[in-house]
């Protein structure tokens, strides 16, 4: 592991993300346009607005890193610069690290400005403290950095990794407890919904915001989705083959 | 003319009963070679003959099957390696979306060379008035000279370049050959690939594929000595063509 070579892939990631501002544009607005039709949505109905709206607000940035890191890491095998770079004194944790700082950073700017427009303007509430919200929404980012970073190891063009994030993605969001209590669920439901690196990362984001509950439970879920990180970061890793057939 | 230089100590690279399958085919069989230290070596051969899979095994980036590879003393992939040998695909492996410059800095970073090797190095490609240009802007032939250039940075002890002057116009393709000499010269092992015959006359030593198998070694006149041809490119074409009867 080297910091130098960590920092210089961090550094060419971002730039290659700074060449394509449009991209950027739509990965810092969305997640706000998304926020304010929220806030519309339920214009009368503000229980239900404060009651999702933090959740998803820290959920955002792991949607998004999980799509953009995907591809970026598609491209980077398809294009044969990775193994060019398996060539090189560069270690696979300085590329999964180079990745993850550069998109933890971008998780950042991205949770800061939606968490502006949300409890600044749209008036949604938080029991705990705001900058936790923006913390769990970059460690949640960096989650989906290392499952796209995974994941894309199994899809052989841009198609099959953007068909990744259905069948990856929305089971997880239909079961995390978003749209049904967990409690209501059928038992079988709730036996995949434990199972799932997203349940874990909404229970954390709901107790952050709706009941400023740093307790037991939560250091569950942060461990969970800590621990899950680490593990696709390795299985990511282990993807990454210095030589190939 | 007299060749003052002192008689090559060990070879760069000694090859052993290699054998190597490439989507379930033997795509070398049994092949043995050594490569001169401080000399430029020209891999020759048709198309599908193998040099690009010789030369990935000799970075280390392939798998292999049987037989081994000694490089500079090491076994072909272990990571001190990394430092000492550069590389160059015969695809550009350079990321599209970055300029020159950052291409470079970012391999420049990577092996620890200084900054001002970046511009080095574009000297010696010729491409230092596009240093800000972004590679997908580029012509092909401009492209395949950065990723040349990305092979040249940190000064490595031996270069494998993979068809490094294809695309090139005569006055380029004879300035890079007589940068591959200048670089023999200054201690610096060269194994070049083409299969443009009239390149092999700025080599010192050929090696000659076909079909994973070597079927001539020596300098130019050895080989136009073996074929009873002066043509590079009738020597050739005999010296293929008897080995198939
Ligand atoms: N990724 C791959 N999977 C399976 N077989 C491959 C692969 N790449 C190359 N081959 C096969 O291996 C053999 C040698 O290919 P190689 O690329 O080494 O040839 P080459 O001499 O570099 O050819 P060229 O001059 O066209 O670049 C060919 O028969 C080719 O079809
Ligand atoms: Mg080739």
């Amino acid at each position: 592991m080297s910091v130098r070579a960590t920092f210089a892939t961090a550094v060419r990631v971002l730039n290659q993300l700074r060449r394509d501002p449009r991209t950027i544009a739509l990965l810092l607005l969305v997640p706000v346009v998304l926020i304010f039709l929220l806030d519309q949505l339920f214009h009368d109905r503000r229980q239900i607005f404060q009651q999702i709206g933090g959740p998803l607000l820290g959920l955002f940035p792991l949607i998004t890193m999980f799509l953009v890191t995907s591809i970026t890491m598609l491209r980077e095998r398809v294009s044969g610069t990775l193994e060019r770079l398996m060539a090189l004194p560069l270690a696979k944790i300085d590329v999964l690290a180079g990745y993850a700082l550069a998109f933890a950073l971008l998780a950042a700017v991205q949770a800061t400005l939606v968490s502006i427009v949300a409890f600044g303007f749209l008036g949604l509430h938080t029991q705990g403290p705001s900058w936790a919200v923006v913390l769990l929404a970059v460690s949640n980012a960096v989650l989906g950095m290392s499952l796209g970073l995974f994941v894309s190891a199994f899809a052989r063009t841009e198609f099959q990794a953007i068909q990744f994030m259905p069948a990856f993605i929305f089971p997880q969001i239909l079961l995390c407890g978003l749209f049904t209590p967990r409690a209501q669920m059928a038992g079988w439901l709730r036996g995949i919904s434990d199972a799932l690196p997203f349940t874990y990362a909404y229970d954390a984001l709901s107790r952050a915001t709706q009941r400023g509950l740093f307790d037991g439970r939560f250091a569950l879920d942060l461990g969970v989705t800590i621990g899950v990180t680490v593990l696709a970061l390795a299985l990511g890793a282990s993807t990454l083959r210095r030589r190939t057939g | 003319m007299i060749d003052y230089r002192p008689m090559p100590s060990a070879p760069s690279i000694v090859v052993d009963k290699l054998r190597i399958r490439r989507g379930g085919v033997i795509v070398l069989d049994d092949l043995s070679l050594a490569v001169a230290s401080g000399r430029v070596t020209g891999l020759l051969g048709p198309s599908g003959s193998g040099k690009t899979t010789l030369m990935r095994a000799i970075v280390g980036v392939q798998i292999v099957e049987s037989g081994t590879i000694a490089v500079l003393g090491e076994p072909a992939g272990t990571p001190p390696l990394r430092w000492k040998v550069g590389y160059m695909t015969q695809n550009p492996a350079v990321y599209g979306d970055l300029t020159v410059r950052e291409n470079l800095r970012y391999f420049a970073r990577i092996l620890d060379a200084a900054p001002e090797s970046v511009d080095e190095v574009l000297e010696t490609v010729a491409m230092t008035s596009f240093a800000g240009r972004v590679v997908n802007k580029l012509s092909g032939g401009q492209r395949a000279r950065v990723s040349l250039a990305t092979a040249l940075i940190g000064s490595p002890e031996l270069l494998v370049l993979d068809e490094p002057t294809v695309g090139l116009d005569p006055v380029l393709r004879r300035d890079l050959w007589k940068t591959f000499n200048e670089l023999a010269e200054q201690g610096k092992t060269l194994l070049v690939s083409s299969h443009v015959m009239d390149e092999a006359d700025h080599c010192h030593d050929l090696l000659l594929l076909r079909e994973g198998k070597l079927v001539a070694t020596g300098s130019p006149a050895d080989v136009r000595a073996q074929s009873g041809k002066q043509d590079l490119d009738e020597a050739f074409l005999v010296l293929i063509n008897e080995e198939v009867e």
